[in-house]
């Protein structure tokens, strides 16, 4: 439940429909670069995956393994990226395309080193995101949904991220941070190495 | 009973330290519920949750041993458990204290529930976003692994059963328990038409149950005193005691275990520290989470936290996630912001949710802005009467629910926005 922003991909309702849709095609991408593949410690963190489900239910492996691509592949997954998983698992790429516009943690275009995720849902509305979220928008220099040039930074906006009791939130790659101020995300950000 | 025995059922341990070890659970009694449900029959087992009274603690609130007696005895198919720990409502976060501070109080229901529905094979479904979670779950279920209280020969009963952490990837919907099921066997969580319900049709098509985390974490204390014990705790139809996620402007936001029917008035002051600014400065309380109808003051004053009370106030138990609001709070505003998550979660599967959260979150937005007319209040009042009860699952009604009753109770607000293009606060 993460991605609030509209500007792009969007539904005549007003929908977003994920990262792909404006000028930045499958095919276009699948030109441009090679397809990845996992590293022998990745693969071996797959095979674990597949035990942990009936062995003619690959397919439940789908959600984990794209969690994994993600991390082996440099934080997101570009179309070759999901095709690899398909043929991993051994199911048609389309299933994996389905799955990977569904959610919104899989990454389908590039994140910063330091992916800035902000909850500004009821609860930490109620207790100061608005101003969480300027502090981050002036010190980074970035706005909602976009990434610094250096590549350092992603700052997205996000749904409940169920720290509610220690709102204001926000996430950094795989850690929370709670109980914010506008002081002391500054601070934080200063002190990321 | 006024939810002040100070009775914990499933927050008894978390404030130990290394709470998530298996060293300290069975120092604190950890497993010996499990010892005790080897030594019943499995219909026993169900007996006992079914006399608890014990009602599903995701938000639906279904009797828990009804659910679990549903699943077909002679059936040669293999069953499923599933925890749900997707916790993604907004103004919920009671299970992850759970996940990462008992989790082997988790993990012992969950052996005792299977035990009792013959699953050997189960599934916890955390979200995605809980990576440290997870992590601390999969190192108490190691240690279960390597201690053989899981695996082939269950604490030497000869009973079969494997336990996995499955991460979610961020969509809310999967807290609706089919949705849950089809993002488990890797496709999009869009939920399932029932009937056929889990207990049937459910985990690759086999019999599954799927509880919340605090459902199976209130089994052990069910089993260890038995389900009269825990039925005396809480009020008629509301039996137990239940996690209060309490978030917003009170001075001390937190998660607290206390009885079902513990005034609201008491657990905000007695335990959340009181409403910021004092209790005349409260305005509204949203009780179960956001897709509760909001309570107004006066009904806060009254009102006690239980099924019954809240449904007889026009709103919902839910997850109880109570979301406290003051003064300074503009309703329309408030109200505004739920909608964009629900537009945003809609999984597009029923055309009355996908269109009609798109379309209450624009004309949400229009007000919010100054530029909505009167009639856009009964607007939003039309377009949810054609989502409610008219969609596979009840995210359509949770994302309707909270502007009829915000329009309900805090009308003129929503009328001030349209005379005067402004919030009546601030």
């Amino acid at each position: 439940m993460k991605s609030t922003d509209k500007s792009i991909g969007t539904t005549p309702n007003g929908r977003t429909d994920k990262n792909w849709g404006d000028s930045r095609s499958m095919s276009a991408l699948q030109k441009n670069s090679e397809t990845p593949r996992f590293s022998n410690e990745a693969m071996q963190e797959a095979e674990r995956i597949f035990k942990r489900y009936p062995e003619d239910k690959r397919q439940s492996a789908l959600l984990p393994l794209l969690h994994l691509a993600q991390r082996d592949f440099g934080g997101w997954l570009s179309p070759q990226a999901l095709d690899y998983v398909a043929e991993v698992i051994g199911i048609p790429p389309i299933r994996v395309y389905e799955v990977a516009t569904f959610y919104t943690m899989y990454n389908l275009k590039p994140v910063g080193k330091y992916h800035v995720q902000v909850c500004t849902n009821i609860s930490c509305w109620l207790c100061g995101s608005d101003g969480i979220m300027d502090a981050l928008t002036g010190k980074l220099d970035l706005k909602i949904g976009d990434s610094s040039d250096d590549g350092r930074f992603t700052l997205t906006e996000v749904e409940c991220l169920g720290a509610c009791a220690n709102a204001p939130m926000l996430q950094i790659n795989d850690d929370y941070y709670e109980d914010l101020t506008p002081e002391k995300v500054a601070d934080l950000i200063d002190r990321l190495p | 009973m006024s939810g002040q025995s100070g009775t914990k059922v499933v927050y008894k341990n978390i404030h130990l330290e290394n709470s998530h070890t298996l060293a300290v659970s069975k120092a604190n009694g950890g497993y010996q519920a499990m010892e005790k449900a080897f030594g019943m029959t499995p219909a026993q087992v169900i007996d006992q949750v079914k006399k608890s009274g014990i009602r599903g603690r995701g938000g639906a609130g279904f009797p828990a041993g009804l659910k679990w007696s549903f699943i077909p005895k002679d059936d040669p198919r293999p069953k499923y458990l599933v925890c749900n720990a997707d916790e993604g409502e907004p103004g919920t976060c009671k299970d992850r204290e759970i996940l990462r501070g008992d989790p082997h109080l988790l993990i012992e229901g969950m052996i005792i529930t299977a035990y009792a529905i013959n699953a050997q094979r189960a599934y916890i479904y955390i979200r995605g976003e809980f990576v440290r979670e997870a992590e601390v779950l999969q190192g108490a279920i190691d240690e279960a692994y390597a201690a053989g209280l899981l695996g082939e020969n269950v604490a030497g009963r000869g009973m079969h059963f494997d336990l996995a952490v499955h991460r979610g990837a961020g969509a809310y919907v999967c807290g609706e328990e089919t949705g849950l099921i089809e993002s488990l066997e890797g496709k999009k969580g869009q939920p399932r038409l029932k009937p056929p319900f889990p207990a049937n049709i459910g985990l690759y098509d086999c019999p599954t149950v799927v509880n919340n985390v605090e459902t199976l974490t209130s089994v052990p204390d069910i089993i260890t005193k038995g389900g009269d014990w825990y039925s005396g705790l809480g009020v008629a139809n509301s039996t137990g005691t239940k996690l209060f996620s309490v978030s917003g402007h009170v001075n001390k936001p937190g998660n607290y275990e206390v009885e079902l029917g513990i005034p609201l008035k008491t657990l905000l002051n007695d335990y959340a520290g009181g409403v910021r600014g004092g209790w005349e400065n409260l305005k509204g309380v949203i009780p179960g989470g956001s897709s509760t109808p909001i309570l107004t003051a006066s009904q806060c004053e009254t009102v006690t936290m239980d099924y019954d009370a809240l449904a007889k106030a026009g709103s919902m138990l839910g997850a109880g996630s109570v979301i406290v609001v003051d003064k300074s709070v503009c309703i329309v505003r408030a109200i505004a912001r739920l909608s964009r998550f629900y537009r945003h979660e809609s999984c597009g599967q029923c055309t009355p949710c996908r269109e009609g959260t798109g379309w209450l979150a624009q004309v949400m937005g229009r007000l919010e802005a100054g530029k909505g007319t009167m009639k856009d209040i009964d607007m939003l009042l039309d377009i949810s009467g054609n989502i409610q009860g008219k969609t596979i699952c009840a995210l359509g009604d949770a994302a309707a629910m909270p502007i009829v009753g915000a329009i309900k109770a805090f009308r003129e607000e929503f009328e001030y926005h349209v005379e005067h293009g402004r919030c009546m606060v601030g």
